[in-house]
This record gives structure tokens, C-alpha cells and sequence, in this order.
């Protein structure tokens, strides 16, 4: 690095250091240029998409719009679904996860090195294609229609497993643990007083990566859901659906169902992004 | 839970031995146990779900395909390999294997070098690094479902920018859902804006870790910015290359949500089925019950999507060089 800003001084680095944040920031607008537009056209009325030039700056209406979000679809039950099926799944993924990681990383025993292997494999296979056993199996548990559906199946996943396992093997000291069991901790005693105090930074951004992907999914809900029961995306998706042209209610209903998470994001960004970067680094 | 081993050893039943003796004994015995089995019981939690609900319904597809199996009749004789021969005969089925490659290329081919330029442009000291970082992975945080319907305005034949834009160089009124290739383009632009971001972050969490020396002396050697990306950079992240062409090209495979809802919900993907991928043409006899075919489709797709990374895998590992 040191060896770059040496040169910096140069004209040529100069200009080329300048087509860098040119790019970047072109990379920036068009990031958020379609999300600002939605909130543009959430806020105006569907005669107002018909303008030459179209309207870029958001109008009076958005109010008004979600209202007829919410007389059209159950949106303040989906919302309540959503909450409730992201949150539980958030929370089982990292108590679940941090156990797994713990053995993982820190556990001595016979098949680690190729149960862990095993785990990561199991990242690449698409099962979305075991979608229609899975949605008979749901069929027989009586589980169609209700949300053990989207809870059950995601209780814990590969990822979550694989990224404890990664924190903790580089964070937790094992002293901490060889203290603990001297003063005559269990496993489980070893997991509940050192490890998840210690896993829980970690542990909080997994929840959080969790907590973002199981609110936007999309298809398995769509499969095992009504209308009527929806989740947001369900929701969202029967208003693109059933009201072609209307794309002023699409878009209402979609700011609304981004807007949550946008906060969030707004908030965690930061430390969402390091734990993204953290998981993608493999030995 | 399985998870509460100790709790559940100490209920072994006693030896012989009474009193403190047999006491140290079971205690040794339940902390032996302790030690050799718990970590069994803390990652036995991941291994029983997937079991469950990922491998057995994948499995089970493969059974499923064999049979002519709806969901309106009771019995399901079995057929044999008919699906699969009334499959390789199905224009539509071809028709969406083609789709979903056309898709498939036109998303992630430029996606990847996009990504791969984005992450070198970060990977060194700049003002604002959080700021762009937090945008670039903007789109990814967005639902699907948002992403298709803000698209879906955008692409709009006559209320959409893309077309006012367009209409500004004397090009008037695309109808992006219509054509074979702008309907794979406007596909492939919703997937690249979604993922283009978190992989350029991907790629640069392995920059990262590439050692500054080797640039150091490549900068004493007089060698450019882009002869350093593509002598060092790409060769030293290479696996994590070959990782992000793997779960890309298994993701492409698989697109359903964005033909979907393009097509305002319409199964078929299109009126003349121009954009309907294999993913939706799954759904599309599900809808119709048709259980034993739709599994004939899902298993012929697991054969093209292992196929497909597979060549993918070889041609990362051996190019040489760089990928620009």
C-alpha cells in the first residue's frame, strides 16, 4: 500500500485515482436509483406515470397508496407472519449454529474434519429441486398453510454452522475452556457460561444475515402459503399479480416491505458486510 | 433436546459398587460421556434437518419421477423411465432448457467481471469505503419480489425510464417483455443489479488477504494496474473464483422468482413461453399437480446443474492468466 500512495503523487495516478470514485459513485446512483424511483412512484398517483419527462421527485399521495395496500391484501397480518417467522428463525439459527460451531471448532472428536467438510458440501446442493417431496411431506404433517411450514425446515442451515464454526475457532481462546474445566464445567455447562457469552458478537450478525434472508424469501412461502396467511413477500406478490397496470399499488406495497429492513440495514450495515466478508473467507 | 447429554447420562443405570466408590465411578462414566458425546449431540441438530428436510425430499424426487403421480388420484402406478421419455420429446422443456442458459449466461458471465473490477477498485485506501461498500450490497438486501416489480416499471413498454431514456437517442417503445433477447436481458439486468454487489464484496474479502509485498514489488517493477490485477490478484484469489462461479452458475439454474413475477405471475413465462426458465416450468406443473412429471423435470435439471458446474469448475481451475 505504502508503495501506491508513493506514486500517488504522479499526474497519471492522480487522474486514474479520480476515475475510481467516478466509477464507484456511478455504482452508488444506479444502486439506489431504482429503490429511490419506487418511493418516487409509491408516492404519486398512476396518471402521473404517464408524464413526459417522468416524475422525479416523490409526490403527496404515499399515504393515501398504502392505505389501499392495506385494503387490498392483509398486509398488517403478513407483516406480523413475517416478523414472527424471521425472528424465530433468526434466533434457533444462532443458538443452533454456535452449538454446532462450538463442537466444531473447539471439540475434540472422531470425524470432525470430515463432518465439517460434509456440512460445507451440503451449501451447493439445490434443494430446491426436492421442492415437491418436501411440499408432500408437508402435506402429511398438516403443516400447509401455517407457519411451522417456513419455521421448521429453517431451523439451523450450513451457513450459519460453518460461520460459528469460523469464529470461534479464531476468537475463543481455548485456556477459557481448559479454566472452565477445571473448575468442573460439563460440555454443556462449557457452552452456556463461556462460549455464547463469548459467540455473541458474531452470533448477533448472523442473526441478523438470517433475519434479512428469511423475510425476502420468496418461492417456498409462495408454495405453502395462502393468500389469505401470507407472509410480506406472499403479499407483495399477490398485489403485482392480481392488479397488472396498477403499478403505483405494487410499488406502495413494496416500499412498505423494504422499508423495515432498509432501517435495519441503515443501522447494522457496517457489521453486516464484515460478517458477509468474514463468512467468504475460507481456509 | 438431543443437546442435553450430561442431564440425560446421569440416569445410567449403576453398576455393582455402592456408596462413594460407585459414586466416583458413574461420575467418571458420565463425564467420559460427556466428553464423548456431546459434541455429537451439538452438531447432530444441523445433520437431522438437512437429513430431513433437504436430502430426503431430494431423494425422494428420483422416486417420485418414476411414477404417474398427481395429486387428484389416489394411486400412483409406476411408469417406469415414461416421464422422462415423454420429457426429452416436450418442446416446452427444451425450449425452457434453453432459456434458463441464455438467462443463465447473460447474467453471471458479466456479472462476475463486474464484480471482479468493483472489488480491485475497493481493495485499496479510499475515503468513504463504507459509504460505497453499504451500497453496493443495497440491492441484495431487497427482496426479489421488490426488485422484479421496481424493474418491472422500469422496463414498462410505455411509463417506463428505460424507454424515456432510450426514446432521448431516437429509440421508441421497446416492449422489453415481448422479444426472446430483451426479455433475457431485462431478466438479467434485475439478477446482475441484485448480485453483482454482494460478490464484488465476496471477492474482496479474498483480496484482501492476498500479501502487500507481491504488489509492492510490482509497483517497483513498473507494472500497471491492470497487469497487477490479472498476474496477481486473480491467480492468488483463484478458489475463491472458482467458489463464486460454482454457487453463481448453481443459482442461475435455478431462477423462478424473476420470470415470475416479469411476467406478472404468469406460469408460463410469457405469453409464447419466451422467458420461462426450467425453475418455472417446474412450478408450472406443479400448479397443474402433475407431481411425477414436474419431479422428472427437477431431476433432469440436478443432472444439467451438476454438468454445468462441473464444466464451469474445470474451465476456472485451468484458464490461465487472467479471466478478462
Amino acid at each position: 500500500m505504502n508503495a501506491r500512495t508513493a506514486v500517488s503523487g504522479t499526474r497519471s495516478s492522480e487522474a486514474a485515482r479520480r476515475l475510481t470514485y467516478l466509477t464507484l459513485a456511478a455504482v452508488a446512483f444506479f444502486s439506489m436509483l431504482p429503490l429511490y424511483y419506487s418511493i418516487v412512484v409509491a408516492s404519486r398517483d398512476n396518471a402521473a406515470l404517464a408524464d413526459v419527462p417522468p416524475p422525479l421527485v416523490p409526490g403527496g399521495n404515499f399515504f393515501a397508496n398504502v392505505a389501499r395496500v392495506f385494503d387490498t391484501v392483509p398486509f398488517a397480518l403478513a407483516m406480523v407472519n413475517s416478523v414472527l417467522v424471521s425472528g424465530s428463525v433468526a434466533i434457533a439459527v444462532m443458538f443452533f449454529s454456535t452449538l454446532a460451531g462450538f463442537a466444531f471448532a473447539k471439540l475434540r472428536f472422531r470425524g470432525r474434519n470430515a463432518l465439517l467438510l460434509l456440512t460445507v458440501a451440503t451449501m451447493m446442493v439445490p434443494t430446491q429441486l426436492g421442492i415437491i417431496p418436501l411440499y408432500m411431506l408437508m402435506v402429511k404433517l398438516q403443516w400447509t398453510g401455517t407457519m411451522y411450514a417456513l419455521i421448521v425446515p429453517a431451523l439451523v442451515n450450513a451457513f450459519g454452522v460453518f460461520f460459528m464454526t469460523q469464529y470461534l475457532s479464531r476468537a475463543l481462546p481455548t485456556e477459557l475452556l481448559e479454566a472452565g474445566r477445571v473448575d468442573g464445567c460439563s460440555t454443556w455447562g462449557l457452552f452456556w457460561h463461556v462460549v455464547l457469552p463469548a459467540a455473541r458478537p458474531a452470533a448477533a450478525v448472523l442473526g441478523m444475515l438470517t433475519f434479512m434472508s428469511v423475510w425476502n424469501d420468496y418461492f417456498w412461502p409462495l408454495v405453502v402459503l395462502t393468500p389469505e396467511d401470507p407472509t410480506v413477500q406472499v403479499a407483495l406478490s399477490t398485489l403485482a399479480s392480481g392488479y397488472v397496470n396498477d403499478y403505483v399499488l405494487g410499488l406502495a406495497g413494496t416500499t412498505l416491505g423494504t422499508l423495515p429492513l432498509m432501517l435495519v440495514f441503515a443501522l447494522l450495515g457496517k457489521q453486516i458486510i464484515g460478517g458477509i466478508m468474514q463468512g467468504a473467507v475460507k481456509g | 433436546m438431543a443437546t442435553r447429554a450430561p442431564d440425560r447420562l446421569a440416569a445410567v443405570p449403576p453398576g455393582k459398587p455402592t456408596g462413594p466408590r460407585r459414586r466416583r465411578l458413574q461420575r467418571h462414566l458420565v463425564h467420559r460421556l460427556d466428553v464423548k458425546g456431546s459434541p455429537y449431540a451439538y452438531v447432530a441438530p444441523f445433520f437431522l434437518l438437512f437429513s430431513a428436510f433437504g436430502l430426503f425430499p431430494l431423494a425422494y424426487t428420483a422416486w417420485v419421477s418414476l411414477h404417474e403421480w398427481t395429486l387428484l388420484r389416489d394411486e400412483h402406478p409406476f411408469v417406469g423411465l415414461e416421464n422422462f421419455r415423454t420429457l426429452l420429446a416436450d418442446d416446452y422443456f427444451w425450449n425452457a432448457t434453453f432459456n434458463t442458459l441464455s438467462i443463465g449466461v447473460l447474467s453471471t458471465v458479466p456479472q462476475l467481471l463486474l464484480a471482479i473490477w468493483l472489488a480491485h477498485l475497493l481493495n485499496r485506501p479510499l475515503r468513504a469505503q463504507t459509504f460505497f461498500r453499504i451500497t453496493l450490497l443495497l440491492p441484495n438486501v431487497t427482496s426479489v419480489v421488490a426488485v422484479v416489480v421496481i424493474f418491472s416499471q422500469l422496463f414498462g413498454r410505455d411509463f417506463g425510464m428505460i424507454n424515456w431514456m432510450l426514446s432521448l437517442f431516437g429509440v421508441d417503445g421497446v416492449a422489453w417483455n415481448e422479444g426472446v433477447l430483451t426479455s433475457h436481458a431485462a431478466i438479467s439486468t434485475m439478477i446482475m443489479w441484485r448480485w453483482t454487489g454482494y460478490n464484488a464484496l465476496i471477492f474482496l474479502a479474498a483480496m484482501q488477504a492476498v500479501p502487500r509485498e507481491l504488489y509492492e514489488a510490482a509497483t517497483i517493477d513498473g507494472a500497471s494496474d491492470m497487469t497487477q490485477l490479472r498476474r496477481i490478484t486473480i491467480p492468488m484469489i483463484r478458489p475463491t473464483i472458482v467458489f463464486v462461479v460454482i454457487t453463481s452458475t448453481i443459482g442461475a439454474m435455478q431462477i423462478l422468482a424473476e420470470p415470475l413475477l416479469f411476467g406478472s405471475y404468469m406460469i408460463t413465462g410469457g405469453v409464447d413461453r419466451q422467458y420461462q426458465t426450467l425453475s418455472l416450468f417446474i412450478y408450472e406443473n406443479f400448479t397443474k399437480l402433475d407431481f411425477g412429471y414436474a419431479s422428472a423435470i427437477s431431476w433432469m435439471m440436478f443432472v444439467f446443474i451438476v454438468l454445468v458446474a462441473g464444466v464451469n469448475y474445470l474451465i476456472t481451475r485451468r484458464a490461465k492468466g487472467g479471466l478478462t
